[in-house]
């Protein structure tokens, strides 16, 4: 166990100090500054600013930028649901995949540009090569890239000086791209095929077991995707159990590496924050309030994990971590850390499966989830995300020192309020009213493989995960009957664009305010009171929309298996 | 909204062939050629026959080869899986016990490792526990009619350390061990489930 | 001076009315401007209707529905008992204000010099703005007005307080009269300068009463923000019934309305606009007039005070501070001297040189025998007595005694003379005869206790500037030593409106005060302008604020009640939230036990029953509004502090104790209603 905790504050320490340098690397390119790689992909970024008509100098308010965002993601959409639903006709396809069903290539296609990656399908059996490469490989890309275009005006708007203007969408798109999410996906394909990751397209392999029996080995140019997958928190497995699968996270290596890939950039948006703002205190704070609960988050899960399951030892006799569902080369430790990183990050892979996890464990994953995923959060999306946090935490508390109240010098008015409260509004509502749909509907409850609470906890998960667009699941749920493939795609729309649009709209009001320095009567947003505020908000607001609901889920599981009881 | 429209469809068309063709065809055509093995499944041959990919599971159920973790996809290495089920789910538990039960009978022991009666995520989990490993050696070796001190060696060899002595847990890579076992302690008689069948 | 304020009738005797209110407030179209109470009052009349239906049944649980139904009406009528309270004593004070405003006959006049006796008679209802009118003694004021000819005083008691009679004239900045005041002698020719209906005391009744009250910004986000609680809360408690179906067990939908009622922000919902109406009130008892609610809040978020030197910060005028002999004079000898060349000169600042020499002579020693006094005269700008053996004794500026005297300053002396002038203070001479005795400091002396204000002010970030005519070099050695942290010399009202820009652009706040016609601009240009009411009738127009008392120190109180408002609404909001935890654990485990015996692990309080854990909810629920009342309508408690400090302080009491308290109220009440046998 003492083991145990050093590879977590391994991990912790290689993660932050990667993310503290990719924070300053970032800093540069979305000010269009030169960085190293400049000589080879300037020429190309200026290519691509010719041939769609704009550049840098063509800046946007929030409503400009809100529509490019919208109508970029819309053209997504149309192009992934068209691929998915003509895969017999499109090219690398040696298995010859039949093209996907219109409710699941419509899950799929809104799963994917609103960066949940939630996946209703299996990758080996319903998906061809290209699919996977020009169809989900490009949002994988894409979709990070707009996550994080949005992080970056909505940080502009809170750090403007009046000037109203947020940036541009496709010169924050294309830098993303090209300069950060593109070399990081070629160093970390490299390495995870080095470690076992297919890379090929060729036909799935064909073995002849030592005990004679025939098996089909599925493969394909999985090392490419995954690296972006886990870079852009997409998460969407190049293979049906994702980074549990041997081929697509073969070694400790791999899954390291893969680890870190997921809070690397939401953990450096903290950082850009503070350099964007001229402050980076303010980067720290966020970052602090982050990371402890985070820490927390992990300690439970790794606790629950740990102890395993008393259900197994009282009845099968049967003692140990819980291994179910987990794979041996990973164990509880990395196990749980994944468990942990993906649910905070919004990224939806999983290297075990969720579902069989201990209740609180759920209990923690679903809670990061419903807060709306901002315990670093997917790429950029978490920081906005939080940033919401910090407005109505800043509102709610603010007023306690006696002025109206401002963060960044900015007042937090009306509007900005109205706005965070409409944002705010998706996750209950995708959460809750959804889920009670789902709860209740005939046709919906099909899908709830579990008896008794957890039934309930998969329902609830089902629904967290899409709203808040993680993609990870209790995958004992049947997400592929139509009537989820439906609702869960409305409620990804939710979560993403719900959000998207209100908070650049915060942006935009508070881009035209000019700041006022800070005094000593100012609310201090860098200290560890704020920190405090920040976690208690996030706790508090999180509890209270649904707490009721966990009650009757993971806690209700929980007290029931402490008691003996099993369903 | 339509002003737009061209920057939309020009960049997506940009994006798609930048990241959804050159980027993937380049990874391969790299891959291919640093790490032809790794990238094409890490396959193991055996006199010219490909016998299966050493990250992959198979299934093994005679007794002279080390069995692998429970699978809930049965092994079908096309469509990966785990059972999914709640840690209080009755079927789970009635589903451990069976095998608790299965395991302590063919190996005659009380100990039941944990990693032997749970199914793992992928349902192709290549490798097993050293503990699970050691206590299948006596139906091993008694199977192949060779010492268990020699079986228990093998398991030694085969064994994977912790990633720079911290990371993951030690552990044995199955498909591995029974090749190792196949080279190096083979069965003496031509008969029921062997490597030729 | 005797000195009444507005101040109104206490609490208690203001209750019975507040109660009538309250049931009057019940009509939907006042309860749907706040969506909180309005959702109580919504769900209270389900779950009466629910009762009725059970009690008609026979159902079992009809009486807990029926208690429950009881205690929802009483939050809503709680709230509003607190608006009608604050609201009360607002409505108390217009009264007495209203009973100045008589209907009488007022004389018109043709034209500004018409002859007195030329004037016509018509009612004060009927007089139009721009009309003439004579008033003389004992009359009342008809309207606001400005002095158009004539010099009298006037009593404006009913408006200030002030007991003291005030003059007014024609021309600069006394020119300004207001109706209802009443002229005590001589007579005025006034234009009358507001509409019938809208003079500045029929603005400040429909203020204090609160009629014309609109909701301040940050009370409209406030109340954003808890619509979009409630609207969070319905979602929770709407779908907690699907879920609890899915289950197994059913919630009888009397307890979901009263957990979605006890979530619901109702503490704050019930108190905010009581807050709102408290904090103008707060204002009214120190005599200040708000012309908008905006202007209170804004009053708390302000960076930068502008504060006039006299009269803020110095008092009106320089007084004597040191003498100075010069070499070979005793210091004595030139008190004396000093002493008597005062003697006859009234000037404050020749009243202060007396009673510094006296200070210095102890009272002993014979004063010298005065022959003639000798004014000050704009010639030769001394003044001074001749004795009665011909000595001439003269005091005045340097260059004006040294011109009499055609003596030159000592080095010591000339040094001095140097010293006094560099820091700021005015140095005059003392001569005998040709000879010169030596220098008085004369320097503006800091009014007690501001330098301290100043710290404080500092301490909770605003900036505070002196705005003075004096030149950089006096204006400099002022402001060190009054211990604000800038200033403004040689200001002219240009200058000024510069300088308010300047701060502004820089995203700051900015609060002055001013009573001239000049200072109008600055006036309306300052995010918070405060005019004094004596000051012209163009400065109170552009002003937000009027200082009855005419106090220019009256802006440090405006931005402390400005604060306190601020505070008391996030203190309760923190409050009414941090509530909601302990009152998830008192219900949540009780309706949810039958479904999952384990699940009553989590009723931490060991309520007694599911049907007494709700009520005592309810009733909590009901209690803490009615308790929280009289914080409402006083202010959180508020001392300067760093914003830093405020927070931790703010946030432990009704943070921390916000989730605390309901843990103790809850269970107690749960062990009354055991007690009283309610269920």
């Amino acid at each position: 166990m003492g083991t145990d905790l050093l590879v977590f504050a391994l991990y912790g320490a290689v993660t932050v100090a990667l993310a503290w340098g990719l924070a300053g690397y970032m800093h540069r390119v979305y000010a269009g500054e030169r960085v190293f790689l400049s000589p080879v992909l300037a020429p190309v970024e200026r290519a691509f600013y010719a041939a769609a008509g704009t550049g840098p100098d063509r800046l946007q308010g929030w409503t400009g930028y809100a529509l490019a965002v919208l109508a970029f993601n819309l053209a997504g959409f149309v192009l992934l649901f068209a691929i998915l639903r003509l895969q017999g006709l499109t090219p690398w396809n040696p298995e010859a995949i039949a093209p996907m069903a219109p409710d699941l290539a419509f899950n799929t296609a809104i799963s994917f540009v609103t960066n949940t990656n939630w996946q209703a399908y299996g990758g080996e059996g319903e998906l061809s090569y290209f699919s996977q490469m020009v169809g989900l490989g490009v949002q994988n890309f894409v979709s990070a890239a707009t996550g994080m275009a949005v992080a970056v005006a909505v940080i502009r708007g809170f750090a403007a000086q009046g000037t109203g203007r947020l940036g541009n969408f496709w010169v924050d798109l294309t830098r993303t791209v090209l300069y950060v999410l593109l070399p990081l996906a070629i160093l970390m394909a490299l390495l995870l095929v080095s470690q076992g990751v297919p890379q090929t397209l060729a036909a799935y392999a064909r073995a002849i077991t030592l005990e004679g029996a025939e098996q089909v080995i599925g493969q394909g140019p999985a090392a490419s995707q995954i690296a972006i997958k886990q870079l852009g928190t997409n998460g969407g497995g190049f293979f049906s159990v994702n980074s549990a699968h041997p081929l697509e996270n073969p070694t400790i290596l791999s899954n390291m590496a893969q680890s870190v890939s997921i809070l690397l950039i939401p953990v450096a948006f903290c950082f850009l924050f503070g350099r964007m703002v001229a402050d980076r205190r303010q980067g720290l704070a966020i970052f602090a309030a982050m990371g402890i609960l985070f820490v927390a988050g992990l300690s439970v899960i790794y606790a629950q994990e740990l102890a395993g399951n008393p259900l197994l030892a009282s009845e099968a006799g049967v003692t140990g971590g819980n291994m179910e569902g987990k794979e041996t080369r990973f164990g509880i430790a990395l196990s749980a850390l994944w468990a942990q990183a993906t649910t905070a990050a919004s990224n939806g892979s999983v290297n075990a499966m969720h579902d069989s996890f201990m209740p609180l464990s759920g209990l923690v994953m679903l809670v990061n989830m419903q807060v709306g995923e901002v315990i670093f959060g997917g790429v950029g999306a978490g920081f906005y995300g939080m940033l919401l946090y910090v407005v109505l935490a800043v509102f709610l508390a603010g007023l306690m020192v006696g002025r109206t109240p401002e963060y960044l010098g900015k007042k937090i008015e009306g509007r900005e309020v109205t706005l965070a409260v409409i944002a705010f509004l998706s996750m209950p509502l995708g959460i809750l009213v959804f889920g009670a749909l789902a709860a209740t509907v005939p046709q919906a409850l099909a899908a709830v493989q579990d008896p008794g609470p957890h039934g309930l906890s998969q329902i609830l998960y089902a629904y967290s995960s899409a709203t808040g667009n993680n993609g990870s699941a209790f995958a004992g749920f049947g997400a592929d009957l139509p009537f989820h493939t439906t609702l869960q795609g409305i409620a990804m729309m939710l979560g993403r664009f719900a959000f998207i649009v209100p908070m650049l709209a915060v942006a935009g009001a508070l881009s035209l305010k000019t700041p006022a320095p800070a005094s000593a009567g100012t609310f201090p947003t860098h200290t560890p009171l704020f920190v405090v505020l920040l976690m208690i908000t996030v706790v508090i607001l999180g509890a209270l929309t649904f707490f009721p609901a966990l009650l009757l889920g993971p806690i209700a599981e929980h007290v029931s298996m402490i008691a003996g009881q099993s369903f | 909204m339509m002003t737009h429209l061209r920057p939309a469809l020009v960049m997506l068309a940009l994006m798609v062939g930048l990241t959804g063709l050159a980027y993937p065809l380049a990874m391969t055509g790299l891959a291919q050629a640093l790490f032809p093995a790794q990238a094409n499944a890490s396959l193991i041959a055996r006199d010219g026959r490909i016998v299966g990919s050493a990250l992959v599971a198979q299934a093994f159920t005679g007794a002279h080869y080390f069995h692998p973790r429970p699978s809930a996809a049965n092994f079908d290495a096309t469509d990966s899986g785990a059972t999914n089920f709640g840690p209080t789910n009755a079927a789970l538990i009635a589903q451990v016990a069976e095998r608790a039960e299965a395991f302590r009978t063919a190996h005659a022991v009380t100990v039941v490792p944990i990693d032997a009666v749970t199914a793992s995520a992928s349902g192709l989990d290549p490798h097993i526990s050293l503990q699970n490993a050691r206590l299948q050696a006596g139906r091993v070796a008694e199977a192949r009619g060779v010492p268990l001190r020699d079986v228990l060696a093998e398991i030694t060899a085969q064994a994977e350390a912790p990633w720079l002595g911290l990371f993951g847990d030690p552990r044995v890579n199955v498909l591995r061990l029974n090749l190792a076992l196949d080279d190096r302690l083979p069965l003496p008689a031509p008969e029921g489930d062997s490597p030729t069948g | 001076m005797s000195k009444q304020t507005l101040s109104g009738p206490s609490l208690a005797g203001l209750a019975p009315r507040a109660g009538r209110q309250a049931l009057a407030k019940l009509d939907p179209r006042a309860l749907v401007r706040n969506p909180v109470i309005f959702a109580t009052a919504v769900v209270a009349a389900l779950v009466t209707v629910l009762g009725l239906r059970d009690l008609a049944s026979g159902a079992p649980d009809a009486g807990v529905a029926l208690q429950i139904a009881l205690w929802l009406w009483a939050a809503v009528l709680i709230a509003n008992f607190a608006e009608a309270l604050a609201e009360g004593r607002g409505r108390a004070r217009a009264d007495s204000l209203r009973a100045t405003k008589t209907e009488t006959q007022v004389k018109v006049l043709r034209q500004a010099d018409s002859p007195h006796d030329s004037a016509t008679r018509v009612s004060s209802a009927a007089l139009k703005k721009g009309q003439i009118v004579l008033v003389q003694a004992g009359d009342i004021i008809p309207a606001d007005a400005e002095v158009v000819a004539g010099v009298a005083s006037v009593d404006e008691s009913a408006i200030t307080g002030e007991s003291a009679p005030v003059i007014r004239e024609s021309g600069g900045d006394f020119s300004s009269v207001t109706g209802g005041t009443r002229i005590v002698s001589d007579w005025l020719v006034l234009r009358v300068v507001s509409e019938p209906g809208r003079s500045f005391l029929d603005r400040m009744i429909a203020l204090v009463e609160g009629a014309e009250r609109q909701r301040t910004p940050n009370e409209v986000a406030l109340n954003i923000l808890l619509a979009g609680f409630t609207l969070i809360f319905l979602f929770v408690v709407v779908t907690l019934e699907p879920f609890a179906v899915f289950s197994g067990i059913s919630i009888p939908v009397v307890f979901l309305a009263a957990l979605f009622v006890t979530l619901i922000p109702t503490t704050i919902g019930g108190l905010l606009s009581a807050i709102g109406i408290a904090g103008m009130d707060r204002l009214a008892r120190a005599n200040v007039v708000a012309k908008s609610g905006r202007a209170v809040e804004a009053a708390g978020d302000v960076d930068v005070l502008l504060l006039d030197k006299t009269g803020t910060i110095t008092f009106g005028n320089r007084m004597a501070d040191a003498l100075i002999p010069a070499a070979g004079v005793a210091e004595r000898a030139l008190a004396e001297a000093a002493l008597a060349a005062s003697r006859a000169d009234e000037t404050p600042e020749g009243k202060s040189l007396v009673d510094l020499a006296r200070r210095m002579l102890g009272g002993d020693g014979a004063p010298l025998p005065v022959a003639e006094a000798i004014a000050f005269s704009a010639q030769t700008r001394l003044s001074g007595v001749d004795l009665a053996d011909g000595t001439k004794l003269r005091k005045g500026a340097v260059d004006a005694v040294l011109r009499h005297t055609g003596a030159t300053l000592d080095r010591g002396l000339a040094a001095s003379v140097d010293q006094i002038a560099r820091s700021g203070g005015t140095p005059l001479l003392v001569s005998r005869g040709d000879r010169i005795l030596g220098a008085v400091h004369l320097k503006d002396i800091i009014k007690p206790g501001v330098r301290e204000r100043f710290a404080e002010l500092r301490a909770m970030g605003i900036r505070t500037v002196m705005i003075t005519g004096d030149n950089p070099l006096t204006a400099a050695a002022i402001a060190a030593e009054a211990g604000v942290d800038d200033f403004l010399a040689e200001a002219t009202p240009e200058a000024k409106l510069d300088l308010i820009r300047k701060e502004q652009d820089g995203g700051r706040l900015v609060a002055m005060c001013g009573d001239g016609s000049n200072d109008a601009p600055a006036l309306a240009q300052a995010d918070v302008g405060v005019a004094m009411n004596s000051g012209t009738p163009a400065a109170k127009e552009a002003a937000n604020l009027i200082d009855l008392d005419s106090d220019p120190t009256k802006l440090i109180e405006v931005v402390l009640v400005g604060k306190q408002l601020l505070i008391s609404r996030g203190a309760l909001t923190t409050f009414s939230i941090a509530n909601d935890v302990a009152k998830y654990f008192a219900i949540l485990p009780a309706l949810f036990v039958a479904a999952y015996p384990g699940l009553a692990a989590l009723n931490l309080m060991n309520l007694a029953s599911p049907q007494s854990a709700i009520l005592s909810a309810v009733i909590f629920n009901a209690l803490v509004i009615l308790a929280l009342i009289p914080l409402a309508l006083r202010g959180v408690a508020y001392a300067p502090a760093s914003a830093a400090a405020l927070l931790r302080r703010n946030l432990t009491i009704y943070g921390l104790g916000g989730l605390v308290v309901p843990f103790v109220g809850i269970k107690a009440i749960d062990l009354a209603v055991g007690a009283l046998g309610l269920m």
